[in-house]
């Protein structure tokens, strides 16, 4: 399974690391001086574990975002904002867990945040359905965005979801019309939007709160079309290439940065956003910072007209223009 | 012109082919058996029900070019934007292959064919998909000639109708696929913000990111038949969750029920109707 092995470096940096502590344990003990090989050994390791970070592949970012220690919505909402009052429901079924919404300030301005949430625990995600939104998820996020405009609230949206949940409930209530109702709302909303992707972007459950005048996204987090577990499993008719598929499917920050499909790659602490908290909340407050001051400073009517230019010029194809 | 298609003489050709369009009219695809009943069809007798089985009413799928010819009046389609190409954005594998053959195949460049037509005496900006070609699925092409579409009907204030059939968001083309959504949707968006028509008919099937797009953006929706419409498929459903799939769920008749679309059309009667609700929609816009 290329699942588990994918990050099999890691096991392997833990483990030389800790025959290199025994190293040094036996040395003070039997007062040998090593000190100038395991130096070297340090170096050679701290290097080793830099080029794999450095160097992941597509598959080895998708493990990363997946990863449950990674910090999510809420975490931000507490470490990035002050005085966050959730908003719970749709007002029409019920309140969805699995997408978070409600106000607060951020630097003092009064701010609508809304976003996937996921849990930690397996008891978290129960309730959290594993931040898998049914409908009635979307359409909280259409009220409180709505709300937004009316309030002149700039709208930030955290992204993390394998996808919107594929259960008959949410099929049953419209998922696809949920969504599509998002998608057009967004992209005519009359206040700012910066939608940050910090994990998984799965989907059409992902892109729903992806219209936004900025998109970023930290550079370990992934935005695809479809799972590369999906991927190879249509195509492949196989799961066992979803590594292969990762890479072809372009979902990595980088990718998609050169695709100008976002526009600003944050970038996280060598070992994954969660290996320290405080490095990844400020690197993202820095940069939210810098979008959101230029997105407050334009007119709407800018805003509005960037943001459908921005969504009506994605695409590649050629064009013969010979026909008509 | 529409008596003409009802014309019950089964000897005369009860249509003249559009011969600007190469959309040919003969039924094609594989026909026979009716995969609901069992009954085996002949040929000629689905050219005249439309390709509905005369007993027990299934619509079989229908071509791009065939569902251009039955619901547009005789010599009305206008083909728009033909030029554009499907490339290989992100050098997938077999992508290239897929696309030629799937070109091949149908005679279609795309998935998505786009023009001005009249329905029943009605002039519209016209969108028909075919599933024949990668499950009908959204790509860049596809995505840009939808919004164009709207755009075309936008500049010269005419309604809009689209037939949908599709397998979703094209993989092969990664998160540019999954954009035109996004794309869709705002140019729906602006187009229901210039007060003009948008009718959506859902055909089988309808799923994924078109269903999640602008399909369900219309201010009518309409389906035909027996079409499934859905955003997640009854298979991915039983494999992801283990769920069991209830009778007849993601069918047309059980969205009507529970308040998903606004009404279900037979395919004979569909040109008729959607000129109605055109007609209907012809205002003086300085009445009030």
């Amino acid at each position: 399974m290329p699942f588990k092995d994918s990050m099999k470096f890691e096991r392997d940096y833990q483990e030389l690391q800790k025959k290199l502590s025994e190293l040094k344990d036996i040395t003070l003990k039997k007062k040998i001086d090593f000190s100038q090989e395991i130096a070297t050994l340090e170096a050679k390791l701290e290097s080793f574990k830099e080029e794999k970070y450095k160097t992941l592949t597509a598959w080895q970012k998708v493990q990363m975002a997946r990863r449950p220690e990674r910090p999510t919505t809420m975490d931000y909402i507490e470490a990035i904002f002050d005085g966050f009052i959730e908003l719970h429901g749709d007002r029409c079924f019920r309140d969805d867990p699995a997408i978070v919404g409600g106000i607060a300030r951020y630097n003092g301005v009064p701010v609508t945040v809304i976003g996937h949430q996921k849990g930690r625990d397996t008891n978290q995600n129960l309730k959290r359905n594993f931040g898998m939104p049914h409908p009635e998820g979307y359409r909280k996020a259409c009220r409180l965005v709505k709300q937004a405009e009316k309030f002149k609230r700039p709208v930030i949206c955290f992204i993390d979801t394998q996808g919107a949940y594929p259960g008959v409930e949410a099929e049953e209530r419209g998922q696809g019309w949920a969504i599509a109702a998002t998608l057009m709302q967004m992209s005519l909303l009359k206040t700012p939007i910066i939608s940050l992707i910090i994990g998984e972007g799965g989907s059409g459950g992902a892109l729903a709160l992806g219209i936004a005048d900025r998109v970023l996204m930290l550079s370990n987090a992934i935005y695809s079309v479809i799972s590369p577990e999906g991927c190879s499993s249509i195509l492949c008719k196989d799961t066992g290439r979803s590594d292969e598929m990762a890479d072809h499917l372009k979902l990595t920050a980088q990718d998609l940065y050169s695709m100008a499909l976002i526009d600003e790659i944050i970038p996280e602490p060598l070992e994954g956003a969660h290996t320290n908290l405080n490095k990844t909340y400020k690197i993202v407050k820095e940069k939210l910072q810098t979008h959101f001051d230029d997105l407050v400073s334009r007119s709407i009517v800018e805003l509005l007209e960037k943001r459908y230019e921005r969504l009506r010029t994605i695409g590649i194809y050629g064009e013969d223009e010979s026909f008509e | 012109m529409l008596k003409d298609l009802f014309n019950p003489n089964p000897r005369k050709k009860y249509i003249t082919l559009p011969a600007h369009t190469e959309y040919s009219s003969a039924v094609q695809g594989s026909v026979g058996a009716c995969p609901k009943c069992g009954k085996l069809n002949r040929e000629e007798d689905l050219e005249t029900s439309f390709k509905v089985c005369p007993e027990c009413g299934y619509h079989y799928p229908l071509t791009a070019g065939e569902r251009i010819w039955i619901m547009t009046d005789e010599n009305s389609f206008r083909e728009i934007n033909k030029g554009l190409q499907t490339t290989d954005p992100l050098a997938f594998p077999d992508y290239a292959e897929r696309v030629s053959k799937a070109k091949e195949d149908t005679g279609l460049e795309e998935a998505v064919i786009t023009g001005t037509a009249a329905v029943n005496g009605e002039d519209v900006v016209l969108g028909v998909m075919d599933t024949r070609f990668l499950m009908g699925s959204m790509g860049s092409v596809a995505g840009e000639k939808i919004a164009r579409a709207f755009e075309r009907a936008c500049a010269e204030r005419m309604p809009l109708v689209f037939f949908t059939a599709s397998g979703g968001a094209r993989m092969q083309e990664g998160m540019l696929s999954l954009m035109q959504m996004a794309k869709t949707s705002a140019a729906a968006a602006r187009f229901h913000e210039e007060g003009l028509l948008y009718i959506s008919v859902l055909t089988h099937p309808t799923t994924g990111g078109v269903t999640a797009s602008f399909a369900t953006l219309a201010d009518m929706i309409i389906a035909e038949p027996g079409a499934m419409v859905c955003f997640t498929g009854p298979r991915v459903i039983e494999q992801t969750i283990h769920q069991k799939i209830p009778q007849g769920f993601q069918q047309a008749e059980l969205l009507l029920e529970r308040g998903m679309i606004d009404e279900i059309v037979p395919r004979r009667e569909m040109k008729e109707f959607l000129g109605k609700v055109i007609a209907l929609h012809k205002v003086d816009s300085n009445a009030f």
